[in-house]
């Protein structure tokens, strides 16, 4: 792996950061840096950090439009003031993640379970795109069909064909209460169970997700505070558990959200999975000494810490194997774990987006 | 094209499924925009994904233009034909190829009808969101292409946000898979990019639908005000107050009148707009929002609230709300339904110019729309056989239009561009934007082949016109949002 170069360029305008794209002829874009694995490449870094602050934020509206190197921290914060939210928990907001290095990289939390991810919430786009023009595509609209969907494909991009400028966001009210339920289950498969079952129930779980050394099912409901006992009673009579003290559940989704279950030294991999690859994912992490497995949003994710760097050549076996594909967030993986198809369709878009190849490959 | 060439089509077909009759070729001349209509050089009609993939490559080789084609109801001519291009008509390719309860989703062919997904997924509890009006009979290779929306799009989000995998032939003849049953993706993503792309792209041949719990409960809530704008402060409050409905739809007193003459819709005396709101969720939580809900609306000035009070009630509810825009055929021969944008909070303002430039032009205009993501269908009346009828019409459209864009909001929430709103794509866009979505359709249509004449402005010359409803919206088989 290459060693990281320090950031080199800091625009601090939308026209400087036009500037600086078309002023070297390789450049990544880098924002706080809580994803490491992904801007790993030996090119010139393009810092957002003065590209700061929210734009635009009208609560009637359910929409925000915020500069790329906004702290997701000040965003929620702004959010929360006016009783709303991005429902997707999006991570490492503690550790300082940046809006456009969540688009860039595609990351969601546990949260991402009810209404969707970054995806699903992303509306419109400015980006500079390889030739250096500043473009803006999508809209500021909660509904929008003008033109090709381009910020959705900016969704887990990695900054490959363009830098993010500028981006808007579909927002919601947040709900009123959440308890956190732990369903008692003894085996994975029981686990997994739950987790099918409850995904399809009538009680529309906020969250369902098995935490790194849990067996039970960790179940968020987020809604009126006048329903949430009843709610409650009736979860936990079809799925024997507990309900979970605020502080502990706070204490407990923060942790999954800032991926405080692993030592930040050692690689952690996003996988992309369904419900029925939650067991055998399980039984191959198992055989990693050391390897630590958080699943999430009803086994649709999951993140998966290794003890040792070696134990990434074995991880790829079994992701290969199990027809899955992973991405290297932190650490010496290789960014690109398991399963991969290669197109000609993506090579063509490259070209059309980044021309010169200013940025680095996929 | 040479007979030759039409010739070698065919044998890519069994016999019978390529139609070259003037009278066959009739029914796929126009779509759901019926005032332009143009003959297509033939019809194929695939069965198996395997025949889509060979016609495509065919075109490709041959240089051959194709628009694909569900049940034609796109309301911006997304599926209208090209002229010595071929229509690629995927209505026999109507397998649900996988029906997956436990990881809630569905595998289906292009040509499977929306509404056909939530039945098939209904015993099991399952819903599949994306609600157009014409689902009934729109086909989800048509939703993906354009991207379709419905009444539910503020809470659930477009088709796009429903889809988790798609297989599709490139009109360069490549065979694509992206995404899968996972509702997390890895990489850029791919499926995102390629719905709502309008048919320049390609074709969907295979498409994981992610499916949704039906919601336990529902509480719909009809009332009828004096004023639009009293009607306009009840969405505002609902909004401010943090409940998340899943429908919030406004009806004006042109769209009222039509929906009582078609189907005879009952609505409160004295109302000149009538909002409807859904609330939908667990029992327990319905019963709490509702409460609030209620308390809104009691505070609104309104001239009678009329909840539902079982299925039925729900259901005529929306039964006069979805066939408001076919029910406007009763009022005039012909009209065109807009589909602009704007933020919510201009909504007032935006339908007060709109009926002050419909009354400036003397024509007559119906408004029904989503208010809660203020997406605006106006219903511009018009008849086809007045001279100039049709370029006034389009002439109030296009005012409509770039109002939309001025305030912020966009030319299209839901219907796509298509031939429609082609030259209204620069209202949104700079020439740089466009080119940089040139680019993107050059890389994956390099010939121009795939549905050429949509969404880039050009000056192609216009398709011929026609007047009257098209005859499925006749007959009541579809109905225009």
């Amino acid at each position: 792996m290459t060693s990281l170069t320090t950031p080199t360029l800091h625009p601090t305008t939308l026209a400087e950061l036009a500037d600086a794209v078309r002023s070297v002829p390789r450049v990544l874009a880098v924002g706080a840096g809580t994803k490491p694995r992904l801007s790993a490449v030996d090119v010139v870094k393009l810092s957002t950090a003065g590209l700061r602050g929210i734009s635009e934020y009208d609560p009637s509206e359910f929409t925000f439009t915020a500069l790329a190197g906004t702290p997701l921290r000040e965003i929620a914060a702004a959010l929360a003031e006016r009783g709303q939210y991005l429902p997707f928990d999006p991570p490492l907001l503690d550790a300082g993640a940046t809006l456009a290095g969540t688009v860039a990289a595609g990351l969601a939390g546990p949260g991402r379970f009810r209404f969707g991810g970054v995806r699903d919430f992303i509306l419109g786009v400015r980006f500079v795109d390889g030739t250096g023009r500043l473009l803006r595509l999508g809209g500021k609209v909660v509904k929008n069909a003008a033109g090709f969907d381009v910020p959705k494909f900016f969704v887990g991009s990695l900054g490959r064909f363009g830098v993010l400028a500028e981006i808007t966001f579909k927002v919601f009210p947040r709900p009123a209460v959440t308890h956190t339920l732990r369903l008692d289950a003894a085996t994975p498969e029981a686990a997994v169970e739950i987790l099918t079952a409850a995904a399809s129930s009538r009680f529309e779980f906020d969250a369902l997700d098995l935490a790194p050394g849990e067996t039970g099912v960790l179940a968020r409901l987020a809604t009126p505070a006048a329903a949430l006992d009843a709610l409650t009673g009736e979860v936990l009579a079809r799925w024997p558990g507990t309900v979970l003290p605020d502080d502990e559940a706070l204490g407990i989704w923060t942790g999954l959200r800032e991926f405080s279950w692993c030592d930040p030294a050692t690689s952690l991999v996003k996988v992309a999975l369904a419900p029925a690859n939650v067991v055998p994912l399980g039984l191959a992490v198992r055989t990693l000494a050391g390897a630590r497995l958080h699943v999430s949003a009803g086994g649709n994710v999951a993140y998966i810490a290794l003890a040792a760097a070696a134990d990434a050549t074995a991880l790829d076996q079994h992701l290969t194997r199990l027809g899955l594909a992973g991405l290297t967030l932190r650490g010496a993986a290789p960014l690109w774990l398991g399963h991969r198809a290669p197109t000609a369709i993506a090579d063509a878009v490259k070209h059309a987006l980044d021309p010169d190849h200013r940025f680095p490959p996929l | 094209m040479s007979a030759a060439v039409l010739q070698r089509l065919a044998a890519l077909l069994p016999p019978g499924r390529l139609l070259e009759r003037p009278e066959h070729l009739a029914a796929y001349e126009s779509d759901g925009l019926t005032a332009f209509r143009t003959h297509p050089l033939a019809v194929a009609v695939p069965a198996t994904t395997d025949e889509v993939i060979a016609l495509v490559r065919f075109c490709q080789a041959e240089r051959l233009p194709f628009v694909a084609r569900g049940s034609g109801t796109s309301l911006s001519g997304g599926s209208l034909p090209v002229a010595g291009g071929i229509v690629i008509a995927l209505n026999r390719l109507t397998r649900i190829l996988r029906l997956d309860p436990a990881q809630r989703l569905a595998v289906v062919e292009p040509g499977v009808i929306n509404l056909d997904v939530t039945l098939a997924a209904a015993p099991y509890g399952l819903h599949f969101a994306p609600d157009p009006s014409s689902q009934s009979i729109c086909t989800i290779g048509g939703n993906v292409a354009f991207n379709s929306g419905g009444a539910h799009c503020l809470k659930y989000g477009m088709t796009s946000n429903h889809v988790l995998g798609i297989k599709a032939v490139l009109a360069t003849g490549e065979v694509v898979e992206w995404g899968g049953p996972s509702r997390e993706n890895l990489g850029p993503d791919w499926c995102g990019l390629f719905t709502g792309n309008e048919g320049l792209f390609g074709i969907a041949l295979e498409i994981t639908l992610q499916l949704l719990p039906r919601a336990e409960c529902f509480h719909t809530v009809l009332a009828g005000y004096r004023t639009l704008e009293q009607a306009g402060d009840a969405v505002s409050a609902i909004i401010a107050s943090g409940l998340l409905p899943g429908a919030i739809e406004i009806m004006d007193a042109l769209a009222l009148e039509a929906a009582v003459a078609a189907v005879h819709a009952d609505y409160p005396a004295g109302a000149e707009v009538v909002l409807i709101v859904e609330l939908e969720g667990p029992r327990e939580v319905v019963a709490a929002d509702r409460a609030r809900l209620d308390a809104i609306l009691a505070a609104s000035g309104p001239i009678e609230t009329r909840p539902a009070r079982d299925a039925t009630e729900r259901a005529a509810i929306w039964k006069g709300r979805k066939s408001a825009f076919s029910a406007v055929g009763r009022l005039s021969p012909d009209f065109l339904v807009q589909d602009g944008v704007v933020p919510r909070r201009h909504l007032g303002e935006a339908l007060a110019r709109i009926r002050d430039m419909a009354i400036a032009a003397g024509i007559r205009c119906a408004n029904v729309f989503h208010a809660g993501d203020g997406n605006l269908h106006p219903l511009i009346l018009y008849n086809g056989r007045e001279s100039g009828a049709l370029e006034r019409a389009e002439k109030l459209a296009g005012s409509i239009l770039k109002m939309c864009v001025e305030m912020g909001g966009s030319i299209t929430g839901e219907h796509g561009v298509g031939v429609e709103k082609r030259d209204y794509l620069p209202a949104m866009f700079t020439p740089d934007e466009i080119d940089c979505m040139a680019r993107l359709r050059a890389a994956f249509d390099p010939l121009g082949i795939a549905n050429p004449g949509k969404m880039f402005p050009t000056s192609e010359a216009p398709a011929l016109q026609q007047h009257g409803l098209h005859p499925l919206e006749k007959a009541g088989l579809i109905s225009r949002e």
